[in-house]
């Protein structure tokens, strides 16, 4: 089963297409990575798939973009939306409060209002996260308190505690070192029964460690999107080659 | 379903609740020139335009009453004048030792004391002038200059400095590295490059010295008549507002309002010089 | 000739060194001489009479006045705070880029900003005290002192509300919250501490405002007991003491006080600036 469905969607900020043509199914349950070379248009697309790119002045869109068979851009209430398909940032944005507070955001916003509720909710998602070990004799600190791995494993944690059905994922490793990095990727690895996972990075060997599916973006085009195995080991188009071997980029 | 309605009618009512409270300094400015206007037109119309603004002679309880406001327009741009060749280039001075020559430890104790003196209240000021300034040079245009020259200096020294912060150390290392020294790559690199934000100042400190009334009023003497010496009393356009205000009649009440709506004029034509040099250094 | 150009040279190094710190002592100088001047003059008279709850023509207590400055202050902040952050929040988060709207909005702004406030007495005296009958009272004071320190607290708002970093928004918007929550929820209190030092400011304009009050609350010297009665503030009260003259000592003894408002203001107001840009907590 597909979670999207992209039909021939065009993406135009002001006069410059920075999407073009693109026509992909996103597997349910799987992580589907997106690689490409800086602008090639992967974070731009990533962003069409929550809507984020709403807030951007001069952004227009044609083409349709389907979450299980429904258009969301269609669809009235992009605050739901956006609570379905979750999303964490390259930068970790802790809000300036405490960690409980963070995570408790989501559910507020989204009516849960017991104390119990929330409890449970943030002590789940911070496991789910794998953090909750870490901070949960300090829950009532500051989230800025944190390390920045921690801070980007919070923010995982944030996104996961409005319980969404896809979670997106803007290069979350790119500002952290290995260490933080590596317990990210195993993080991914465990959450990924339970979500479907689209992940931009540029580093490919994350893309080949986490991804079951990987796309390569070009110029604001799809080149190749199929597995990752064979993305990685015998890509059809020679550009994905070129690309994946180093030889551009 | 319905509680998203709510959510979406909240989310519309309250931005319409902040662009209204956006459009409230609108509506300030409108009640403000209407007020003025309506009270104080009239009261040119009678008098006359020209007897008013260019009468020589203020005397509003002779009977017929008189009423030329020059004396006070004059008083005005004197005293303010004088509050700018007092107050620029001790204020610029001041600004750029504070930027570019006071050690750090020093300004730590210099700044708040700027603030300071930008948040003392004018009658503080016109009491301390009653008393130190008043017995050295009278009741005068001089002693109303002085102390509003003072007044003026947080204001052109906070701006002055801002404005010499924000040039790029480049240019004051590029004087360097040619061989200038400290003194001449401030003053002959660094603050011509300020020097938009060094005019704002000044302009603002024009704005704050021709709109100051109670400690001008405390030391000025007031004499409503045209300034005559350094030396002598002089009353200003506020002076005269805020001295007569209390028991005019109705003519007499207009004519101050009127007043007012001639400072008003010379106060948006400061703002407009300001916005036009505004305009000028962005580009 | 090397030789003149070099001597010439630091002479200008040295003329303009002096001329330098000679502005500075100046400035130093007479804000020195005033605190000092001040409050020997009225430190000494500070005396436990002038705290008295009543002001009679005997003790001209400062008392009264001082209540009175705290009602006309909390009652303008109670007016202008939410207008002013409201009105910053629409120019900050919803207003778009070039809108004609904005442009007028921020005009008027300014010239708000740069009108004198006997014109804003003037003003109040014929709108509030005349044309909406409230006579000389702590409201028309007050609505008028709202309208003056209006351009201050939307400036100092709007430059809290622009310095929150976009990635709170981002944040809020990924997790499905509304456009009204994530400005009440994340923006604004991130922004509080900017907001709440351009207040503080705000109060430091009201409690040294003289003009704008004397055509508008008046200068009855007792404790008001309805917002409809006149009232004088500190300030005022310090400038009915001087042009009466009968009553100089206890008028420096209310300019120490003032002055120790003053300080309190700036050391609060810089204070919580200082932490804004030290990070949080």
């Amino acid at each position: 089963m597909n979670c999207f469905e992209i039909k021939d969607l065009n993406l135009h900020y002001g006069t410059f297409q920075a999407l073009h043509h693109i026509n992909m199914d996103i597997a349910a349950g799987e992580i589907t990575a997106f690689i490409g070379p800086s602008g090639c248009g992967k974070s731009t697309l990533l962003k069409t798939l929550n809507r984020m790119n709403d807030l951007v002045e001069g952004c227009k869109i044609t083409g349709s973009v389907t979450l299980y068979g429904e258009d969301i851009y269609a669809a009235s209430d992009v605050n739901l939306l956006r609570k379905r398909v979750g999303m964490v940032f390259q930068r970790s944005n802790p809000f300036p409060m405490s960690i409980y507070d963070n995570i408790a955001f989501g559910p507020r916003t989204h009516g849960v209002k017991s104390r119990l509720e929330l409890d449970r909710i943030v002590e789940e998602s911070l496991r789910a996260a794998a953090i909750w070990d870490e901070v949960k004799d300090r829950l009532k600190k500051s989230a800025l308190s944190l390390s920045g791995g921690q801070q980007q494993r919070m923010c995982i944690a944030r996104a996961l505690a409005v319980s969404p059905e896809v979670l997106l994922m803007d290069e979350p490793t790119s500002a952290l070192d290995p260490i933080s990095t590596e317990k990210i990727e195993e993080l991914l690895l465990t959450v990924r029964e339970k979500y479907s996972i689209i992940i931009v990075t540029h580093n490919m060997q994350q893309a080949a460690r986490v991804s079951d599916k990987t796309a390569f973006f070009l110029t604001g085009e799809v080149v190749e999107h199929d597995s990752t195995e064979t993305i990685f080991a015998m890509p059809h188009d020679q550009r994905t080659e070129d690309y994946i071997t180093g030889r551009f980029g | 379903m319905s509680k998203q309605n709510i959510i979406k009618l909240r989310e519309k009512l309250m931005s319409a609740v902040f662009l209204v409270a956006a459009l409230a300094s609108i509506l300030a400015v409108g009640l403000i020139c209407f007020f003025l206007l309506v009270n104080g037109l009239p009261a040119m119309g009678e008098i006359g335009v020209f007897k008013f603004l260019l009468g020589r002679e203020w005397s509003p309880t002779d009977i017929p009453p008189v009423f030329g406001i020059l004396p006070m327009i004059v008083g005005s741009l004197y005293v303010t004048a004088g509050a700018i060749i007092i107050g620029v280039p001790i204020g610029v001075l001041t600004a750029v030792f504070l930027a570019r020559v006071c050690p750090k430890r020093l300004y730590k104790l210099l700044k708040p004391g700027v603030d300071l003196m930008a948040g003392i209240p004018s009658v503080v000021y016109g009491f301390f002038a009653m008393a130190v300034i008043v017995p050295l040079t009278g009741s005068s245009m001089l002693t109303a200059s002085i102390l509003l020259g003072v007044m003026i200096l947080p204001t052109i020294i906070g701006l002055a400095e801002s404005a010499l912060r924000a040039v790029p150390e480049q240019y004051y290392e590029g004087a360097l590295a040619l061989g200038a020294g400290h003194y001449r790559s401030v003053f002959f690199i660094v603050l011509p490059a300020a020097k938009s934000g060094i005019l704002t100042a000044a302009v603002l400190g024009i704005g704050r010295a021709i709109g100051e009334t109670m400690a001008v009023v405390m030391v000025a003497g007031n004499q409503a008549r045209m300034p005559v010496s350094l030396l002598k009393g002089v009353r200003t356009m506020t002076a005269n507002i805020v001295i007569e205000m209390g028991y005019a009649g109705e003519l007499h009440r207009q004519a101050l309002i009127a007043t007012g709506v001639v400072l008003l004029l010379f106060i948006l034509i400061i703002n407009l010089s300001l916005s036009a040099l505004k305009n000028r250094s962005k580009q | 000739m090397g030789e003149t150009v070099k001597t010439k040279k630091k002479a200008f190094e040295r003329v303009m060194q002096s001329a330098t710190w000679a502005a500075a002592v100046i400035t130093i100088g007479v804000l020195v001489l005033i605190v000092g001047f001040v409050l020997v003059r009225g430190v000494p008279h500070l005396k436990p009479s002038l705290f008295a709850l009543r002001y009679t023509s005997d003790n001209v207590s400062l008392m009264p006045a001082l209540i009175s400055t705290v009602i006309m202050t909390a009652a303008a902040l109670i007016i202008a705070v939410p207008l002013g952050v409201f009105a910053a929040i629409y120019l900050a988060e919803y207003a778009r880029r070039g809108n004609r709207v904005v442009a007028v909005i921020r005009m008027t702004t300014e010239t708000l900003s740069g009108i004198p406030s006997i014109v804003y007495g003037l003003f109040g005296g014929l709108f509030f005290v005349v044309a909406l009958g409230w006579g000389y009272s702590v409201l028309a004071g007050a609505f008028t002192l709202s309208i003056m320190i209006l351009p201050l607290v939307m400036r100092s708002s709007e430059e809290a509300l622009n310095a929150v970093p976009d990635m709170y928004r981002e944040g809020a918007f990924g997790l499905g919250a509304g456009k009204l929550r994530t400005v009440f929820r994340i923006v604004l209190p991130a922004a509080m501490r900017g907001i709440l030092a351009g207040v503080i400011l705000a109060v430091g304009r009201i409690v040294g405002e003289t003009a704008a009050l004397i055509y508008t609350a008046g200068t009855v010297a007792q404790v008001p007991s309805n917002p409809l009665q006149s009232a004088r503030t500190l300030s005022v009260h310090m400038y009915s003491l001087s042009s009466e003259g009968l009553h100089t000592d206890e008028g420096y003894a209310t300019a120490v006080v003032l002055l120790v408002l003053v300080v309190v203001i700036n050391a609060v107001s810089a204070r919580i600036a200082k932490r804004l840009g030290g990070g949080d907590k």
